[in-house]
């Protein structure tokens, strides 16, 4: 893809800011680079969303390309469809995790197909944003990991930032993409700051190495990357050297990094949010097996959510992987 | 308080002729209804006799095409066929009221608007034969891939249709750039959410889009009281916007009301809804068995309402078309079905390597991979075949 090489975002590199702000800023450099870019969704214009990541963005670029769409995500998917058909590139906010399968159709029958059925004469460039995962203390629908069911369809792409910097440079890299992208946002993480750099950096589909090891490779994406550098932080104190991706890109995955990094470690933790039973985790594990069979110490472990519905919020904490939860599962790695 | 009409949900209306408030021009006796509104009538009196003379051949030479493909599909040439055989009026008819500029939207069966609209009909042929998904390009003559999810393209046409908006394509006044939308479904599809959903979206929106309803009368074996209580066409007004009804069988009759519902939402004045009253004379697709579930007399009663007949009725009658045409009409229809069919034929299966392209615009290392790994074990056959 088109890698963007210089900024039109804000007015001066490195900021610091939130990841949600970052965003903000992402798809404001988006907008303006290419006309063609709207934004679609739920309370989007002059509320900015309920996380406030489009805050502003109606005011400066008007209300056709900041759409208030009526409350109906198949409708707003199924007109995203016929928008990017005329040559637009819609991004679409959907609410809620939890809100997004009554637009799972258009996803997966229609954006993810098209490029394929019409033998490409015809691309879908459409972003999917989605807050997605727990930890907020909210109701029902407002806490979701589904990835997998996105990730686990042919002709879509899905990326889960994890920190400002991210958000900002794979948000604009999603947009310029030929192929329609889910990009999932750690709704949890919208507050944490950080530097936003001059430079991406690397490409959306590249997973990044953010703290280098020997012993365990462990693979995060999303909001439970900042939890796995806390126990990697944690386990140094211990003498045990953990060595965290932060995958990025769910599909595709990149294969190389993961690889290099266990065929070197020999020992691997998956964690994610989402249910274990046919998660990412469950993919990753079986193409390490595939690809390191000869270097592994251990079995790969995965460490996630339980195969539940999202608990009730009072105790989301027991559902969810925690600091805890991660070194207990490098501790039985390490027991082979 | 609850003091509004609730119509008759009772089985069976659909023996009648369409009610009182359905337009018509051509009766099933083509003979022309003179109390037809006006607006519609200018329209058709501003028609030339080889204007019209074009809207039969395009009947006949459709029916020819479709019948054609149900042959084919009888052969074993094509896995499956969706016959729009008694709607050739609904299709031909707002089909031909489209300019060049205009986006059409279709389910499964548009033949005879895809006819309208220049696509070759083999294109058409090339999904239920297998070789494809689709495959034509949209963009070439505005006529999107046939749609099988029902009543998903309502809402691709409304989101393109709020695209045109954004460039600025309507109510400029322009011929040449002012664009409508039109979308396909049938009275099924009016029981999805989807179609719900984009009469809304249009609606807020004012986007320049006419929902095109053909009403065949049959979801497959669910007759159109399994799917509304109250007439479709009625539902655009809760919607916001206007919805009448035609006689789908009556070509002259669809062509005037969707005009002028095209011409409307270029001017900018926003949606329209038209329920094409018709029937679906033969199964749902040749998969089906419609003795089943139907009783042969209301087939009867819908052949006495034949949309070719009627026409040619009328052509003759009025002088517009003689003998030596309509038989020159029917050889070149018997030359369309030999050269589809010879056509549909010649068609090359894809290679199996093909399933990966086109998945992705830009590189992809899971298409790549799979793509080599096929490759080589379709390979490790190549020696065993001439061992």
């Amino acid at each position: 893809m088109a890698e963007r090489t210089r900024t039109d975002g804000p007015a001066a590199y490195p900021v610091t800011t939130t990841l949600a702000k970052g965003i903000t800023s992402g798809l404001r450099a988006a907008m303006e680079h290419d006309p063609k870019v709207v934004l679609m969704g739920e309370d989007i214009g002059k509320l900015g969303g309920v996380f406030r990541v489009t805050e502003g963005l109606q005011k400066d670029f008007g209300e056709d390309r900041v759409i208030d769409t009526p409350l109906a995500e198949a409708g707003i998917m199924g007109t995203a469809v016929g928008l990017a058909l005329r040559g637009y590139k819609p991004v679409v906010e959907i609410q809620f995790d939890g809100f997004v399968y009554n637009a799972f159709d258009h996803m997966v029958s229609s954006i993810a197909k098209m490029r394929a059925r019409s033998l490409g004469h015809v691309g879908m460039p459409i972003v999917v944003r989605i807050p997605f995962g727990g930890g907020i203390g909210a109701v029902e629908h407002h806490s979701e990991s589904n990835e997998a069911y996105f990730a686990h369809t042919a002709g879509l792409r899905v990326v889960a930032c994890s920190n400002p910097h991210d958000a900002h440079w794979m948000i604009q890299q999603a947009i310029a993409c030929p192929d329609p992208v889910i990009f999932y946002e750690p709704k949890r993480r919208y507050w944490d700051k950080g530097e936003i750099a001059a430079e991406p950096g690397r490409g959306l589909f590249q997973a990044a190495t953010l703290r280098q090891g020997t012993d365990v490779t462990v693979l995060a994406y999303g909001p439970m990357v900042r939890t796995c550098l806390q126990a990697a932080q944690a386990a140094a104190e211990e003498g045990r050297s953990l060595e965290v991706i932060d995958l990025r890109s769910l599909s595709p995955l990149d294969t190389g990094a993961i690889i290099e990094s266990v065929r070197r470690t020999g020992r691997c933790v998956v964690v994610h949010e989402a249910s274990t039973f046919l998660g990412l985790g469950a993919e990753i594990a079986a193409l390490i097996q595939q690809e390191c069979f000869y270097s592994l110490q251990a079995p790969v472990a995965r460490v996630g959510g339980y195969n539940v519905p999202y608990p009730p919020s009072r105790i989301e904490e027991e559902f969810l992987p925690d600091l805890d939860r991660v070194l207990d599962a490098v501790d039985r790695l390490m027991a082979y | 308080m609850f003091d509004l009409p609730i119509p008759d949900p009772s089985p069976g209306r659909r023996l009648g002729d369409g009610g009182p408030d359905m337009i018509q021009v051509l009766t099933p006796e083509g003979e022309r209804v003179t109390s037809a509104p006006h607006e519609y009538l200018e329209i058709i009196d501003a028609l030339t006799d080889e204007d019209l003379r074009g809207f039969y051949r395009d009947l006949v030479m459709i029916r020819r095409f479709d019948a054609e493909a149900t042959a084919l599909q009888r052969q074993g040439e094509l896995g499956l066929w969706a016959s729009l055989l008694g709607q050739e009026a609904a299709q031909v008819g707002s089909g031909r009221a489209l300019r060049p500029q205009d986006y059409a939207f279709p389910t499964y069966r548009e033949h005879g608007v895809a006819w309208c609209r220049g696509v070759d009909p083999v294109n058409l042929m090339g999904m239920f034969r297998g070789v494809n998904h689709g495959g034509w390009d949209p963009n070439e003559k505005n006529f999107h891939l046939y749609t099988i999810i029902i009543g998903a393209q309502t809402l691709h046409a409304t989101g393109y249709a709020m695209g045109v908006q954004r460039d600025g394509a309507v109510g400029t006044g322009d011929d040449e750039r002012d664009t409508a939308v039109i979308a396909y479904f049938g009275d099924g599809a009016t029981s999805q959410g989807d179609v719900s959903e984009s009469l809304i979206f249009a609606g807020v929106n004012n986007s320049p889009v006419v929902f095109f309803c053909q009403n065949n009368q049959w979801a497959i074996s669910e007759p159109n009281e399994k799917q509304t209580r109250a007439p479709l066409y009625h539902r655009a007004r809760g919607f916001g916007f206007p919805g009448l009804r035609v006689d789908g069988n009556d070509v002259l009759a669809v062509y005037a009301v969707t005009k002028v519902a095209l011409d409307a939402a270029r001017s900018g004045q926003g949606p329209s809804f038209i329920e094409a009253f018709t029937y679906r004379m033969g199964a749902h697709t040749t998969s089906d068995d419609p003795t089943k579930y139907r009783m042969s007399a209301e087939v009867e009663v819908w052949k006495l309402r034949d949309p070719i007949e009627r026409l040619k009725a009328w052509l003759a009658h009025e002088g517009k078309a003689d003998g030596a045409f309509f038989a020159q009409v029917a050889a070149e229809a018997d030359e369309l079905g030999a050269d589809v069919r010879a056509r549909c034929l010649a068609l090359p299966d894809p290679a199996g390597t093909d399933m990966f392209d086109h998945v992705y615009g830009e590189r992809h290392p899971v298409m790549e991979r799979e793509r080599a790994e096929f490759a080589a074990y379709q390979a490790g056959f190549e020696g065993a075949n001439h061992g």
